[in-house]
């Protein structure tokens, strides 16, 4: 089953770039890159750039509207995502649970719509 | 082949297979079919063909399989229709469906569905309902009386729990040694909520909450036979036996008694042995927790005479090792007031005013040993913080007695 990890962490609380904090973080993701390749489970992943780059657009009457910012104002923010293939619940809990943003907070786990097989 | 049975004593026969054995063969169902609506339908469609042979042929020499068997064959019966109806490819399905009667019955079957029901990736309530509904006997009207809700949104919230088990992909099986520990609490603490909810019957009447806490003991009998020995396991069911064995001398015309105040001889002798004795079966495994000392508590709790309260303040420290909560800390306190250390116990609330603010028994506890210390309009402040608070209503006449008591003999004193 595919699983999507959602990332979402407060700015406020995530190590600063170029901090030991940070290098510690940046190498937990290395290390379960690594072994998520290993077990043959990850599909896809990214962290995304920071809110202040997000754009929303919407068509209303035909038209797009574009505006500036994400879909939602909260604390914590979609900061990436892993695609995972995993044997049920428990594993993907397992994976997400090592993401390291986990320690600062929170991923969701969702398991991808499979449509028209 | 018996000889045919009246209609009624086919009923009576199928009702009781039905309580006794419907875990265990939706379990199997479960296991099979990996569908918890198609176990549950077919099962009950075996259970009324059950009404109509048997009062026709009598009863089949072991009811349990022929259920299983008539119920395998509606529930391949009903997958024939669905994959005929989505023109899919009838004949995977047909296979594993075929393949899946050929499986034989997993000792395992109610202990996998038990570990799914309670995952915590459910909502707690509805882990609750899940676990009543498949494992315990309640139906779901039932088990909407006893949680205050309409059948409708008890439905409601037993197809979603369902639902998010098949989509999300929840597995149904037994956690691996890393998981179990953690996975294990969830489960027990599931039990033990049910049984609370029938046991302090926050709100309600009492038929259907005694009918809870058998329903809790029945699951936690259940877990010690799957998997035996399992020290929280029989700490939970000693906890609940012993809890349990004292509920008759627990009312008075509609008030509540107090421990200290019960009649020991409506105590019932042999649930409190019988939970003794599975405190031993634990303790011998060397690895407590904080069910099998919360069962020590309650065990020392229901020796008659002279309590050793040392030994409790002793079992609350241990208890807070596991668990640092407030609550805890209160019946520490309790508990060292009646060791003689009043002051200390009174600073100890102080200490908790904040956190249990809004936790009836808190005032309740307070009121007591203010009243205790002599400190009488502070008591009586207290009592009426407790009343005003109390949830049922013999908690609250319980209250005021107390509180008369006190007023009287500081006026006489």
């Amino acid at each position: 089953m595919k699983y999507m990890a959602l990332i979402y962490n407060d700015p406020a609380l995530t190590p600063a770039y170029g901090s030991p904090e940070f290098g510690a973080m940046m190498q937990g993701y290395g290390a379960l890159n690594a072994s998520m390749k290993a077990a043959g489970v990850l599909i896809a992943g990214h962290g995304l750039q920071d809110v202040d780059t997000a754009t929303s657009v919407r068509m209303r009457g035909g038209k797009p509207e574009t505006m500036d910012g994400p879909f939602a104002e909260t604390k914590e923010r979609l900061g990436g995502y892993y695609i995972i293939d995993c044997a049920d619940l428990d594993e993907a809990l397992r994976y997400a649970a090592q993401i390291p943003s986990a320690a600062y907070g929170t991923i969701e786990v969702r398991p991808l719509a499979e449509y028209g097989v | 082949m018996s000889p045919p049975d009246s209609v009624s004593t086919v009923a009576q026969t199928v009702a009781q297979i039905a309580r006794q054995d419907r875990g265990r063969l939706l379990a199997i169902l479960i296991g099979r079919y990996r569908n918890f609506d198609l176990a549950e339908e077919a099962l009950q469609e075996a259970l009324s063909s059950a009404h109509l042979h048997w009062a026709r042929t009598g009863l089949p020499s072991n009811p349990s399989a022929w259920l299983l068997t008539v119920a395998s064959r509606k529930a391949i019966d009903r997958l024939r229709r669905q994959a005929r109806d989505a023109r899919m490819s009838a004949d995977s399905i047909l296979e594993m469906a075929e393949a899946a009667d050929e499986k034989p019955e997993i000792a395992d079957d109610r202990l996998r569905l038990i570990f799914t029901c309670c995952h915590p990736a459910l909502e707690q309530k509805s882990r609750i309902a899940l676990t009543l509904r498949t494992l315990g006997g309640l139906t779901t009207v039932e088990i909407a009386r006893a949680f205050l809700d309409t059948e409708t949104t008890m439905g409601q919230r037993l197809s979603r729990a369902k639902a998010k088990i098949f989509n999300a992909g929840i597995p149904y099986a037994v956690p691996g040694p890393e998981e179990w520990d953690q996975r294990l609490h969830a489960v027990l603490g599931v039990i033990y909520l049910i049984f609370n909810e029938g046991y302090f019957a926050s709100t309600g009447e009492s038929p259907l909450r005694q009918s809870l806490c058998d329903e809790a003991i029945y699951l936690a009998r259940m877990l010690d036979i799957l998997r035996a020995d399992e020290p929280e396991v029989l700490g939970l069911l000693a906890l609940m036996i012993c809890t349990n064995a004292r509920r008759r001398a627990r009312f008075a015309g509609a008030g509540v008694v107090p421990l200290e105040a019960q009649n020991h001889m409506l105590w019932d002798m042999v649930q409190l042995r019988e939970a003794e004795a599975l405190l031993d079966r634990a303790i011998v495994k060397r690895s407590p927790g904080p069910y099998q000392i919360q069962a020590a508590i309650a065990a020392l709790h229901c020796q008659i005479g002279e309590k050793d309260w040392h030994q409790i303040v002793l079992l609350y420290d241990s208890l807070l090792r596991f668990d640092a909560n407030p609550v805890i800390q209160l019946n520490r306190a309790v508990a060292l007031a009646e060791c003689g250390a009043l002051s200390p116990a009174l600073a100890a609330l102080e200490e908790l005013a904040e956190p249990l603010m809004d936790y009836q028994p808190f005032h309740a506890a307070r009121a007591d040993l203010l009243a205790k210390a002599g400190q009488c309009d502070c008591a009586i402040a207290a009592y009426d913080r407790a009343i005003s608070m109390a949830l049922t209503a013999a908690d609250a006449l319980f209250l005021t007695n107390r509180r008369s008591a006190l007023l009287v003999h500081s006026t006489v004193g």
